[in-house]
């Protein structure tokens, strides 16, 4: 009979390592993001806090010598409601309106045409494709501020390369007088507090021309991404180009275009430099937007009181939309899934 | 700049390949002339502002105000460029002192952000630790806000802070550096991390098994790997400097510290003293440099969803 092997015996668990040494991972981490930390503490999260003080408060110019400001309770936020700041021609609800509709109507119309030129693009065989695509990226390149100040100027009433270009084209028929673009007071639509003057149209091209090639290169994007013998299977079942391109195109463009849609709005929400520097939100402040307004009571005015209110309003307006825009995202998907 | 987040880039050719991308028959001959009158017709509207801008600028008139189209000025030549150079405002400031200020705004605001940005990054994409959620959670909500949003607080802050009786922080190229940096170090953060989430571990492990501590782990084998994304930051640092106006415009009174977009703003429209071609030239030299590295940088710049983007 031979001797059982001694049973091995049960490994003594390690003993449980000190705290010290558990924390370790956490400990560099913290490490690396304490630069970062301390740096966004300071001018970012103090910054924002010290916006919900200055808020509830009468802060001004006169304040910035240290004496300390006077609370004012709710008045800030009362008077943008109500209109009753120094700036002229302020009227919250109407820069609301027009703000809006202004994000709107541009996305709509640079997803569209980013679709259009995409898939024209991306037809089997065509010519010069690469050629054109080199050309149609280039005003992503340009910095927005020099983009802005060109078109000012190209939508100069007498020396405007546009109303030299319409003048130009129209001169067989008559002679256009010049059009005041910017500044022209009379409005082209005015539906309840939503009020277009002809700057908008203005604005809008210049937004145009900047914005419908980064969404034409996400379009593209997505498109490669389509497996070509889905066509080949389509064709064989008899589907026609617009069957093709609603049935199976318009499907896989949706989850690429649709999120940079989004981003789209809120990037033209709060597009600063085409207001302020083509229309300096004329005529009658019918082409400020909210951050033109913000810049204005701060750079302008110096009236930092009122200025952080009306930022902390503008920080609900986007939250708000963030959500409603994620909610309607999430809607449409479930449609398709 | 709109829009960008930076992906690892997927060369077009492997793209194709793998996904067969054009579905269908070639195009028919018709479509293909019809194609090609859309495609030109679309480049010339895409041309037209570019042209206008260049061909002002090279006007051997150096025109106070255009008198038409003059598409390709005879006799062109470089004038508006010298004397934009020379002074471009009513300032007594050259072009190369503008650029300077900017320059300065731009390296200081590139360094801060990737430096602190980088860290950070790692950090939230390879450790764990408490309070990494309620971190990113933060992180992500200051992105929502647009850099105008802040510019009440950190104008007062700024100028709170004083040395002796005559330095203001906001007064100064180092105080709207440290703005513009708020606005960018978030977005910095938040692309940094995405980027190096996509980077494989396995490197990193094997230099964990050989002794390699964290910092020697980020030094020597994160950040090499994340080149393309660090190259992308610190131009768009440099950019978010070089083309910056809104805290210049607002902070600076000294016209020595002035920068190339305070400039660019008094010459655009009817009051401007300054000529047409002049302008011209002015945002020729100013979109440059900025262009250039945008078209060099194309492949790593691929457009995405990134929620509040680069602020501008």
């Amino acid at each position: 009979m031979s001797v059982a092997t001694a049973a091995p015996e049960t490994i003594a668990p390690l003993p449980r390592p000190s705290w010290w040494r558990r924390s370790a991972n956490a400990r560099t981490a913290y490490l690396f993001l304490l630069p970062a930390l301390l740096v966004m503490a300071v001018i970012t999260f103090y910054p924002l806090m010290f916006q919900v003080y200055m808020s509830f408060t009468d802060y001004s110019l006169k304040n910035l010598a240290g004496t300390p400001a006077n609370p004012v309770g709710l008045d800030n936020y009362a008077s943008i409601l109500n209109g009753n700041i120094v700036l002229p021609n302020f009227d919250f609800f109407r820069i609301l309106t027009f703000n809006f509709f202004w994000a709107l109507t541009n996305v709509v119309i640079h997803v569209s045409l980013g679709v259009l030129i995409a898939v024209l693009l991306n037809q089997k065989g065509l010519k010069l494709a690469r050629f054109y695509r080199a050309i149609y990226i280039l005003p992503v390149a340009i910095p927005p501020i020099i983009v802005a100040a060109v078109w000012r100027d190209m939508f100069d009433p007498n020396n405007g390369a546009v109303n030299f270009l319409l003048g130009g084209l129209t001169s067989i028929f008559f002679k256009l007088p010049p059009i005041d673009w910017l500044n022209n007071p009379s409005d082209i639509l005015s539906v309840g507090p939503l009020v277009l003057p002809l700057a908008y149209f203005a604005l809008l091209t210049a937004n145009i021309w900047l914005g419908w090639p980064l969404n034409s290169v996400v379009a593209t994007g997505a498109l490669q991404s389509i497996p070509g013998d889905l066509y080949e299977a389509a064709e064989l079942d008899g589907a026609n180009s617009w069957q093709q391109f609603r049935h199976i195109t318009l499907p896989f463009l949706r989850p690429a275009m649709l999120p940079y849609a989004i981003y789209g709005f809120i990037i033209t929400f709060n597009l600063f430099y085409l207001s302020y520097f083509m229309s300096g939100g004329g005529p009658f402040g019918q082409t400020e937007l909210l951050v033109t307004i913000d810049y204005r009571l701060v750079q302008e005015q110096h009236l930092f009181g009122i200025a952080a209110a009306f930022a902390i309003f503008q920080f609900f307006i986007l939250l708000a939309l963030t959500i409603i825009t994620n909610r309607m995202a999430k809607a449409t998907a479930d449609q398709y899934a | 700049m709109t829009t960008v987040t930076v992906a690892r880039p997927i060369p077009v050719e492997e793209k194709a390949v793998r996904a067969g991308t054009k579905g269908g028959r070639q195009i028919t001959f018709k479509t293909q002339i019809l194609s090609q009158i859309f495609c030109i017709a679309v480049a010339s509207t895409v041309l037209f502002p570019l042209l206008w801008v260049v061909s002002m600028s090279i006007d051997p008139r150096n025109i106070a105000k255009p008198d038409g189209l003059n598409l390709i000025p005879s006799g062109a030549s470089l004038a508006a460029y010298q004397a934009v150079i020379a002074k471009p405002t009513l300032n007594p400031i050259s072009f190369v002192e503008l650029a300077r200020n900017s320059i300065e705004i731009s390296v200081i605001v590139a360094l801060l952000t990737l430096t602190l940005g980088s860290l950070a990054a790692y950090a939230l994409s390879r450790l764990h630790f408490h309070g990494r959620q309620v971190l990113m959670i933060a992180v992500l909500a200051v992105l929502m806000l647009p850099a105008v949003a802040t510019l009440a607080p950190l104008y007062v802050l700024l100028y709170s802070i004083k040395l002796g009786t005559t330095w203001v922080l906001g007064n100064s190229i180092l105080g709207v550096a440290i703005a513009v940096t708020a606005g960018t170090l978030p977005f910095a953060i938040w692309n940094m991390k995405g980027y190096i989430d996509t980077i494989p571990r396995e490197l990193e492990e094997a230099a964990a098994v050989d002794g390699a501590n964290k910092l020697q782990i980020f030094l020597f084998i994160v950040l090499p790997l994340a080149k393309p994304v660090i190259a992308v930051t610190a131009f768009f640092g440099f950019i978010a400097g070089w083309t910056e106006f809104y805290f210049s415009w607002a902070f600076l009174q000294h016209p020595a510290d002035f920068t190339l977009s305070m400039a660019l703003k008094g010459m655009v429209g009817q009051y401007g003293s300054t000529p047409w071609s002049e302008f011209a030239a002015f945002a020729v030299l100013v979109a440059i440099p900025v262009s250039a590295v945008y078209l060099l940088l194309q492949r790593y710049i691929v457009a995405g969803l990134a929620l509040g983007g680069v602020k501008g």
